[in-house]
């Protein structure tokens, strides 16, 4: 059995690593909260966008566009967005697994890392990093997204690339976060939900394909924005659930602990006591 | 004024909040190919956005704002304003909108070769914007 000092040593160490998990997930639970407001705040947004331009692709019928049909270009980029830190559970292996377990071919992938720990996991597993940036996702603003976005839609148009995908972490709720992976460029058009309304051609102005120029490049922004603050969203959910188990964890190792600790003092005691009357009667 | 049969929905959205949601009768506001006002039962129409005033004539008053880009999806029942950057007159900051007046025609006027011309005549664009919405108040 571990002596008494050796139990109290560890005991105090698990408190100390239990203090600093309780810590950090109050720590996210407070950024979790300002996330999620954030979050509720961008959804109408996009999902405005969405409809809007879904159902604008819908009303206006077979208009050809280099935005709606994939490049001559093999290569694909993926805008990859991870978090910075650690410690958040399974939130960065999910995002860098549906990658290497999707049907992506590794040499056709070029990698948009948004925060360090994808990158550092796709750069070790030998893909490819076009570009990289792991300020935004501290706080997510809508400029530096559309920045980003301008760079990956620069090498669309110049035909480098030949469809853009987005791999992020959905926000369903609290406790529930969706790893996902769509398709950013070409547009997808949802071909089965056309309702009556879209029997009514779309116009527009100045003509279809300047608009369309103008506003599919808002489309991906505004989603890659949407991303990124819903991921940020399920970072902070997923590090305050891998605290919360980390603390509890802690809180069972510590009273086992506690009852090997009191096992071990009542057996030192006792044999203390065996050893004095021992003594006392050996000298009467 | 307030004939209920006039008026229509208008949505103004912004990536960090729904600017505005509210029936008018008509609204005006700045494309890429000039100001157009728009009553109920347009024709569906999707227009690019340029930096101007949004008029908002409502049952019981006009409301003005500043739009900076973004799109509008016109449709016969409800207009949608997606706009990446939108303010009431209260929210503009006067002082700000002057410097970046001066700072945009200094750059222009100076028509160095390492800046962004087109930059730097969007953003006077905005800051016109800006000191046109805040003095139609």
């Amino acid at each position: 059995m571990a002596s008494m000092r050796d139990i109290k040593r560890r005991k105090s160490s698990i408190q100390s690593t239990q203090q600093i998990t309780k810590a950090m997930k109050l720590v996210s639970t407070v950024k979790l909260q300002k996330a999620k407001t954030k979050a509720e705040e961008t959804n109408p947004y996009f999902d405005h966008m969405y409809q809007t331009v879904s159902s604008m692709l819908k009303r206006s019928g077979n208009i050809m566009h280099p935005y709606l049909k994939a490049g001559t270009s093999e290569k694909k980029a993926v805008i990859v967005i991870t978090s910075n830190r650690g410690l958040a559970g399974g939130y960065n292996s999910n995002i860098v697994k549906l990658i290497t377990e999707g049907d992506f071919k590794k040499e056709d992938l070029e990698i948009y890392a948004i925060g360090g720990k994808g990158r550092e996991a796709l750069e070790r597993r030998g893909y490819h990093i076009a570009y990289s940036d792991t300020e935004v996702i501290e706080s997510p603003s809508y400029d530096e997204a559309s920045a980003i976005c301008r760079k990956v839609l620069n090498s669309f148009q110049e035909e480098e690339i030949g469809e853009i995908y987005l791999a992020y972490t959905h926000f369903k709720n609290t406790v529930s976060h969706e790893p996902k992976l769509i398709r950013l460029l070409p547009v997808e058009v949802d071909e089965t939900e056309a309702d009556e309304k879209s029997n009514v051609l779309m116009n527009y102005e100045p003509n279809d394909e300047e608009a369309l120029d103008k506003i599919i490049p808002k489309y991906v922004t505004s989603l890659f924005y949407g991303a990124l603050v819903d991921a940020v969203a399920s970072e902070n959910g997923a590090r305050m659930q891998a605290m919360d188990s980390a603390t509890s964890n802690a809180e069972d190792m510590i009273s086992d602990l506690s009852l090997k600790y009191n096992r071990a003092r009542q057996g030192s005691i006792t044999q203390e006591l065996t050893e004095i009357i021992a003594g006392a009667s050996a000298i009467s | 004024m307030a004939d209920k049969e006039k008026m229509f929905q208008v949505k103004i959205i912004t990536p960090d909040r729904i600017f505005y949601t509210g029936e008018v009768e008509m609204i005006e506001f700045m494309t890429s190919s000039g100001q157009i006002g728009v009553y109920k039962n347009h024709i569906p129409l999707t227009t690019v956005l340029a930096p101007g005033a949004v008029m908002l004539h409502e049952a019981d008053g006009e409301k003005v704002a500043a739009v900076h880009s973004g799109f509008a999806e016109i449709l016969p029942e409800e207009v949608t304003l997606l706009a990446e950057v939108a303010e009431w007159p209260e929210e503009i900051d006067e002082s700000r909108a002057e410097a970046a007046k001066q700072r945009a025609e200094e750059r222009l006027q100076a028509k160095a070769a390492n800046i962004d011309l087109v930059r730097a005549e969007y953003s006077l664009r905005r800051a016109l914007t800006r000191i046109n919405v805040k003095e139609m108040k």
